[in-house]
């Protein structure tokens, strides 16, 4: 596997797709962090296939762990479960769902970041400035 | 407006209640309180007296919050007696002379321990039975009697009511003989009738306690130390006895009421109205003194409604006394007796249905209108299961059969009662079903907690916590608000009935239990709940199959996760003995990993900021010595505590430490509905706080003591007994069934404390079924821990030798041993810690995690 090192000046916005894995690097169910761009994702893969990702920092606790954290549904949304406070977040748009009566870190904002993951020929991209 | 004070005299349960509701509901702070107790301590638990035998200290008899005596506008005076009374200077004068003046007065001295005149009541080993004192000496008397004699103590209770049985099992529980002597042709004469008498006696002789009836003492007489030594009753027999306690009845302490000129009741007590005042306006009476609508009564109900009473008067309320609630349930241990209402028949045309099973000594009637539909009362003598939900129910019709209620469970169906709101639900605190309801639908009272913490209900005896839970549950399902047995959006089911499903259905992954009995993807609810029961019903490793994706992120990487995502490593440290060499390797990892590390609550080491990527590598090295997964991070076994024991401590009477190994190794990666912690002291000094433990071992000369259901946390409580003296084999045995039928049915998160409270029967149920094996459970509850102890592997030794689980310990996807870039530590007293936002703002001070570099 060829690692994408983090380059200190890319900014979020012009750079292109990247690739961070094999899709056979990951388990259903279970997420992965990556680094792109010195920036950190979370990656899931769901049992029904279907891939999503987003920011890997928690905006409650201030830590970077969503990509630990426990996938699930609410109703038909696929889900991720923060692993510090348990705060759920949509994996389709990154809302907030449960805050479990808490403010995010001051200056964050509770909802995540989403970014569009695409496959190529059994590999996973991520692109940080496309919006999923 | 000015305060007015308020001298209350005596410091016993209703001066409590009393000075706790008026500061509950005296919100502008009208009146002061001073309370004058004679006793040297707070007011405690006095129904719960006998308790202080199997071991609960005085502190836990302590009577509500003790914030209470901290209150700017409460005093409380204690070992401190009010000698006199002035209704012309309204002054109390208090021994010593000191005087105290008062608006108000609440006489609440209560009653004392009665004895008949007998010949030799004042010699040494001659006890009576009413406050903390009291029980000390009888405790400490018969202690050391028996050291002295050499032979288990002879011990004699005269007087067969309730409180003389009681202070029988009391004896016995101190490893004394005892025996009943009771005047009357039966035990408990106030409230059973001739045949319950008799089912009453079989059972109580057959825990051990000898019992004499229609027997009158003549005489105790002095042996030749000058200590009791034998007692003669009047039919001319003799029996030789180490130790009396009598227990025959109250009379009102109503000296000072009498001394004052205050009207007196014909058999004493200090006359009141239905208001709780005595002819002084100034003056009230309230509890066992008060003789209130012509007796005296001596139980804990209405003394509460009349503090209440007394209370709303003060405020402008307008209460006056109901009548009393004479109900009685025995708390002896192990005897179910309870009588209510008309036990005796004596409405006129009364019937009396009767179901009588001499062989187990069951004895059970109700006593019903002339057409046997409306309950008037009952006696239940050996099996009183149904007294929570009858009792309510006196005055109303029972619905369906009433035979249901007597015969063995299942013969015929019961009816589903509905109590009316003004039944009253729990007697001691005066709570109705309304109440009740009312809680759960205007105050979103929506468990147990907070409708006990709202209403009061259920926190004196606990007699009426199974009625209390139902009436909760029923009047939440009406309201449409989920009974929250379900566990989560994805399970109708509670974890006990998946647990069931699950074993019973044999499936054994996650996704065939959603399948089978869920909908949906699952949440973080659930899947850590099946990732449990799957562990406890197969043991197979925690991230086997699909079950990584089941774990809490602790149990995924097998350590606690910290505020800033790093982690702490828990070596197991069995008992919490360790070998030098594994303190020195401890030592060394923390110091190449640049880990901060401290001694836990629990005797053991955690080593903080560990990175995902470490964990193996720190593992690695704790594995290849010889140390294993504390499982710190799973809701498992924790730590079993102990205390140095016989070896070394000079007090010590039994291997303490042994003890704590072997239990911590038996029950280590055992996965549960919460936490399991368990504690071994080596004798009762108790060291190591194994009370406070889910189970806790205690060594007596004779064996252990095993407790149960202790917890600290949010609401600290303390284990009860659950079997006594009992041999290694046997405390093996107890806790393996104790905490398999936890575990089999135990709420998710449930600790043993608050499950132990809400089993049906409570700990008494709980005992029949795992130390009597009431259920036929008990093999089937062996074979299910022999395959635990068996199947055990060590969670870490696996997980190294697996490449394909290792890889879950990568940083990132795309550069697993890169850290992560965001976290950032300052020192402090030598080790780090993790900066605060504050001081990441700051950037110079920040040490960057590479910066500790790995040696291999
Ligand atoms: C490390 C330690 C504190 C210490 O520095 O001494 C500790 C640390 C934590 N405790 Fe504790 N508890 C520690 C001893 C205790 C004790 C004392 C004891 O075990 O004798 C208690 C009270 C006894 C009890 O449990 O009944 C205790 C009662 C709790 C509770 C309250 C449980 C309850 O029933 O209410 C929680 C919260 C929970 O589990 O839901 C908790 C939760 C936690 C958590 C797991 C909180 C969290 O989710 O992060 C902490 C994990 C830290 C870590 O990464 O290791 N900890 N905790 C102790 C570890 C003992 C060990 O060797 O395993
Ligand atoms: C072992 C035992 C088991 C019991 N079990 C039950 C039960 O299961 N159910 C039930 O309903 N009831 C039970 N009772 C009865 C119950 O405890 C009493 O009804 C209740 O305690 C009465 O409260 P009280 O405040 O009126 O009196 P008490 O609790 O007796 O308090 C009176 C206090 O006033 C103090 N005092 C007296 N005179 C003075 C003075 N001059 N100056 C200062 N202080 C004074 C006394 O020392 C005492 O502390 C039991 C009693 C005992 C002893
Ligand atoms: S509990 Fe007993 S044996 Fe253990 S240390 Fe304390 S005094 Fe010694
Ligand atoms: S009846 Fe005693 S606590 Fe409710």
């Amino acid at each position: 596997m060829t690692a994408t090192l983090p380059t200190a000046s890319s900014t979020a916005g012009t750079s292109a797709p990247t690739r961070v894995c094999a899709l056979a690097d990951l388990t259903p169910e279970l997420g992965v962090a990556a680094l792109v761009d010195g920036e950190q994702v979370a990656i899931f893969l769901l049992a029904d296939g279907s891939l999503h990702c987003v920011q890997n920092l928690d905006p409650f606790s201030g830590a970077s762990v969503l990509s630990r954290g426990i996938t699930g549904s609410k109703g038909d949304v696929p889900t991720i479960a923060s692993p510090i406070y348990k705060q759920v977040f949509s994996l389709l748009d990154g809302t907030c769902l449960v805050t479990m009566d808490k403010q995010p870190k001051e200056g964050r904002a509770a909802d995540l970041v989403v970014h569009r993951v695409s496959l190529d020929n059994g590999d996973v991209f991520i692109d940080l400035a496309g919006s999923a | 407006m000015t305060t007015e004070h308020i001298v209350v005299v005596g410091g016993g349960m209703v001066a409590h209640r009393f000075t706790e509701a008026l500061r509950a509901r005296d919100a502008e702070g009208r009146y002061s309180v001073e309370v004058i107790a004679e006793e040297p301590r707070a007011p405690y638990d006095r129904v719960a007296l006998t308790s202080y035998f199997t071991g609960r200290a005085p502190e836990d008899l302590q009577l509500g919050d003790p914030a209470l005596w901290h209150d700017p506008l409460v005093t409380l005076h204690r070992d401190s007696r009010a000698t006199g009374v002035d209704r012309d200077r309204r002054i109390v004068t208090v021994e010593g002379g000191r005087e105290v003046a008062y608006d108000h007065l609440v006489l609440a001295t209560g009653s004392y321990a009665w004895t008949p005149p007998t010949p030799g009541a004042d010699l040494p080993g001659v006890f009576v039975y009413r406050t903390l004192d009291d029980v000390a000496a009888l405790r400490g008397y018969v202690e050391e009697r028996r050291a002295t004699l050499g032979r288990p103590v002879r011990g004699a209770v005269i007087g067969g009511g309730l409180l003389g049985l009681e202070a029988a099992g009391a004896l016995q529980g101190l490893g004394a003989h005892s025996t009943v002597i009771q005047f009357n042709d039966r035990l408990m004469n106030l409230q059973v009738d001739a045949g319950g008498g008799e089912a009453l006696k079989r059972l109580i002789e057959g825990m051990g306690v000898a019992v004499r009836c229609n027997t009158a003492t003549k005489e105790i007489r002095a042996g030749k130390d000058g200590h009791v030594g034998s007692m003669a009753f009047a039919d001319g027999a003799e029996q030789l006895v180490d130790v009396v306690v009598f227990a025959t009845g109250v009379r009102p302490r109503d000296e000072l009421g009498a001394a004052a000129g205050l009207e007196m009741g014909p058999r004493g007590g200090v006359v009141v109205d239905d208001t709780c005042l005595t002819g002084d306006p100034a003056v009230s009476a309230i509890g066992e003194v008060a003789c209130i609508q012509g007796a005296c009564i001596g139980l804990i109900a209405p003394g509460n409604t009349m503090a209440e009473i007394a209370v709303d008067r003060l405020l402008g309320g307008e209460s006056t006394f109901p009548g009393a609630d004479t109900a009685t349930k025995l708390k002896l241990l192990g005897v179910d007796v309870a009588s209510f209402g008309d036990a005796f028949a004596t409405t006129p045309g009364a019937l009396e249905m009767v179901y009588a099973d001499p062989v187990n000594g069951v004895y059970k009637k109700l006593v019903l209108t002339d057409d046997a539909t409306t309950l008037l009362g009952g006696v239940l003598v050996g099996d009183a299961s149904a007294y929570a939900s009858l009792r309510p129910m006196v005055g109303a019709q029972l619905p369906g059969d009433p035979a249901a209620w007597i015969l063995p469970e299942g013969s015929v169906e019961k009816g589903e009662i509905e109590l009316p709101d003004e039944a009253g639900v729990c007697s001691c605190n005066n709570v109705s079903a309304g109440s009740i309801r009312g809680a759960v639908n205007d105050h979103e009272c929506h468990d147990l907690g907070a409708v006990k913490a709202c209403t009061k209900a259920g926190t004196s005896c606990g007699s009426c916590l199974p009625l209390v839970k139902k009436i909760m549950a029923t009047e939440l399902e009406k309201s449409g608000i989920e009974v929250s047995n379900a566990l989560c959006e994805h399970f109708a089911l509670s974890r006990a009935q998946l647990f069931n499903a699950i074993k019973v259905a044999e499936v054994t992954t996650f996704t065939e239990v959603i399948e089978r009995f869920g909908a949906g993807r699952g949440c973080d609810i659930c899947k850590p709940t099946v990732g449990s029961i799957l562990a406890s019903l197969y043991n197979e490793h925690v991230l086997a199959g699909d079950r990584a994706a089941l774990q809490d992120t602790n149990d995924r990487v097998m350590a606690n996760m910290q505020k800033d995502g790093t982690y702490s490593v828990v070596p197991r440290v069995p008992g919490g003995e360790i070998l030098p060499e594994h303190l020195i390797l401890i030592g060394q990892i923390a110091q190449d990993f640049g880990l901060y590390t401290k001694i836990t609550g629990g005797q053991r080491i955690d080593m903080f900021g560990a990175r995902l990527e470490q964990l193996p590598q720190i593992w690695k090295r704790l594995v290849d010595a010889g140390m294993e997964s504390g499982h710190a991070y799973g809701k498992s076994l924790r730590t079993v505590k102990s205390c140095v024991g016989s070896t070394w401590c000079r007090y010590g009477v039994q291997d303490s430490v042994g003890l704590a190994i072997a239990l911590e190794l038996r029950y280590r990666g055992l996965r549960s509905p919460h936490k399991l912690k368990l504690g071994v002291s080596g004798c009762a000094r108790e060291c190591a706080e194994a009370r406070g433990k889910d189970v806790g071992v205690i060594a007596t000369d004779k064996g252990w003591n095993v407790y149960v259901g202790g917890n600290g946390g949010f609401t600290p409580v303390h284990a009860q007994l659950l079997v006594e003296d009992v041999p290694d084999e046997d405390v093996f045995r107890v806790i393996d069934r104790y905490l398999m039928y936890y575990i089999r049915t135990a709420d998710r998160l449930q600790r043993t404390a608050p499950w132990q409270q809400e089993h049906e029967g409570g700990l008494d149920e709980i005992r029949r079924i795992v130390v009597d094996d009431s259920l036929g459970l008990g093999e089937e509850l062996d074979a299910h821990m022999a395959r635990h102890i068996d199947s055990y592997e060590d969670e870490w030794k696996a997980v190294l030798n697996d490449p394909v689980r290792l890889r879950q310990f990568a940083s990132f996807v795309n550069a697993p041993e890169e850290p992560d870039p965001t976290l950032a530590y300052v020192p402090q007293r030598g080790q780090r810690r993790p900066a605060t936002p504050e001081e990441r703002a700051s950037a110079p001070v920040l040490i960057a995690p590479t910066t500790l570099e790995v040696r291999s």
